[in-house]
């Protein structure tokens, strides 16, 4: 079998589940600094520069970053959190619909320099349906697109991120996932080789 | 859960707690994508809806024609009156041959009390119920207990009155079964011979004094007199009923009434069970109906509509 992933036989992957620290929270600690640092470097005083992220769980990137930017510049970038369960393209393609989460985006986007932002980067398809959703608040100057993590090879569709934080190869049936821990002690990044895993 | 435990929506009866949680939970979400700039979301735009009226209607064929829209969905309407059931097509035919052309989903209001269970029963589609005759009206329950919820909070507790025509009203009954699941107490207040026998038997109590069921209430929920279905004569005339079952302002500040809700499923009978005062006032929610109404219904259509997979 090799390394080949086998479909029908899931109980060895089940068997063999484990789990790989890709950042841990140091790292992650560095990484979320140099993101802030790369997007002050690029839009200065954030004067027409908004950022929003893709809920459920860019947004908990999304609050870090803000934050990390007020700490280090001492600029309140205008933020919002955008849903964008109505725009999926998985709609009927699936046995149950998912439940939505809020949109919270209480500026106007028109004109504005957008950077999206979202925590891992997969197919593509998340962010396709994340710019449908915003382009219904009105017409941004210009988008940029942030993700914590990049699992390169995998996309689906024509879609790059303009800041990464960490770029990853892994295979299909792996999962990356990102970890925030409430008092942002022990913030990580885990690699999965099952897709079940939380 | 993120899935109903029904394929139809034939009445409030036959749902749970949990779907009523889950179409609010929805519907929060739909409410702010029509106070939106742009108020389209493209989730059904490859679901065709027939909405098909055999009654009457123009908040309710509205307000799903507008949800459907506003879920991009293909819409085409049919009414009763410029059909062929007039030359005596039944029922089962008259759908089958709109679910020929493909059609994914069907909206119906018919007279008859249990025309969509039957027609669930014989035709592959979801159906959502706008109204059967005098049995559920189940959109707008949920928009009703919506829209308190968005006032009250949790209903748990809350004492709800339905006032007036309870006998004729599909309204009364899908409103008492939805607000008892979410844990309020109904009432109901109107002349005897508009209070269905029996009623006791769903856990409603029977308030015949209109003052003190006022007094008792969190909540008056004013019926509109439906004389369209009123085969003999239940009450001398409208005056005396509005004498006795109307709502004014007079007769709040008689009680000393400040704190009240003031709901009214449309159409309203101005000077007949709410006084313009009243139903235009600041106890009056019955704008938020209908503007809930648009976003519970949304809810309820992307639910059915995206609960089985149906493409691939």
């Amino acid at each position: 079998m090799g390394i080949f992933f086998d479909p029908n036989q899931e109980y060895i992957c089940a068997s063999t589940m484990e789990s790989r620290l890709l950042l841990n929270h140091q790292a992650l600690e560095h990484t979320l600094n140099r993101l802030a640092f790369e997007l002050f470097e690029k839009h200065g005083d954030f004067q027409n520069t908004a950022i929003i992220a893709l809920q459920p769980r860019g947004v908990l990137l999304g609050r870090r970053i803000v934050e990390r930017i007020a700490e280090l510049t001492g600029v309140n970038v205008p933020y919002g959190e955008l849903d964008v369960t109505f725009y999926r393209d998985d709609f009927r393609r699936r046995e149950e619909p998912l439940v939505p989460a809020k949109t919270n985006l209480d500026f106007s986007i028109e004109g504005k320099r957008i950077i999206l932002v979202d925590d891992v980067l997969y197919t593509g398809r998340t962010v396709r349906s994340g710019m449908d959703a915003m382009l219904d608040f009105g017409r941004p100057i210009q988008v940029e697109l942030m993700a914590l993590i990049d699992r390169r090879f995998s996309r689906e569709l024509p879609v790059q991120p303009d800041y990464i934080g960490r770029m990853v190869d892994v295979v299909k049936h792996e999962t990356v996932k990102v970890h925030w821990s409430e008092d942002n002690s022990d913030n990580k990044v885990t690699l999965y080789s099952s897709a079940n895993n939380e | 859960m993120s899935k109903l435990s029904t394929k139809h929506l034939l009445g409030i009866k036959n749902i749970t707690r949990d779907d009523i949680d889950l179409i609010f939970k929805t519907a929060d979400n739909f409410k702010e994508v029509i106070n939106r700039p742009i108020k389209k979301v493209p989730s059904l735009r490859d679901i065709t809806i027939a909405n098909i009226f055999f009654e009457n209607s123009t908040r309710t064929k509205l307000s799903f024609e507008l949800a459907e829209k506003r879920l991009s969905a293909d819409v085409i309407n049919f009414s009763a009156g410029s059909s062929s059931v007039k030359k005596g097509e039944t029922l089962i035919d008259t759908v089958n041959n709109i679910l020929a052309m493909k059609v994914d989903m069907v909206v119906m209001r018919h007279p008859n009390p249990g025309a969509h269970v039957f027609l669930s029963k014989h035709v592959k589609c979801a159906i959502v119920n706008a109204g059967d005759g005098a049995h559920e009206h189940p959109t707008q329950a949920l928009l009703d207990a919506f829209s308190l919820r968005e006032r009250l909070g949790d209903l748990t507790g809350k004492k709800i009155l339905i006032v007036g025509d309870i006998l004729h009203s599909r309204v009364a009954l899908s409103n008492i079964f939805c607000l008892q699941k979410l844990g309020a107490e109904v009432r109901v207040c109107g002349p005897a011979t508009l209070i269905p026998k029996h009623i006791e038997s769903l856990g409603v109590k029977v308030m015949p004094n209109f003052k003190e069921a006022l007094v008792w209430c969190d909540v008056a929920n004013m019926l509109r007199i439906q004389l369209e279905r009123q085969d003999i004569q239940y009450f001398p005339t409208l005056r005396e009923y509005s004498m006795q079952y109307g709502l004014s302002n007079d007769l709040l500040e008689s009680i000393d009434k400040k704190e009240i809700i003031i709901m009214h499923p449309g159409p309203i009978n101005r000077g007949v069970e709410i006084t313009s005062d009243i139903a235009d006032g600041q106890h009056s929610i019955i704008l938020n109906q209908v503007e809930n109404g648009v976003a519970v219904r949304m809810a309820v259509l992307y639910l059915l509509a995206g609960q089985t997979n149906t493409i691939s």
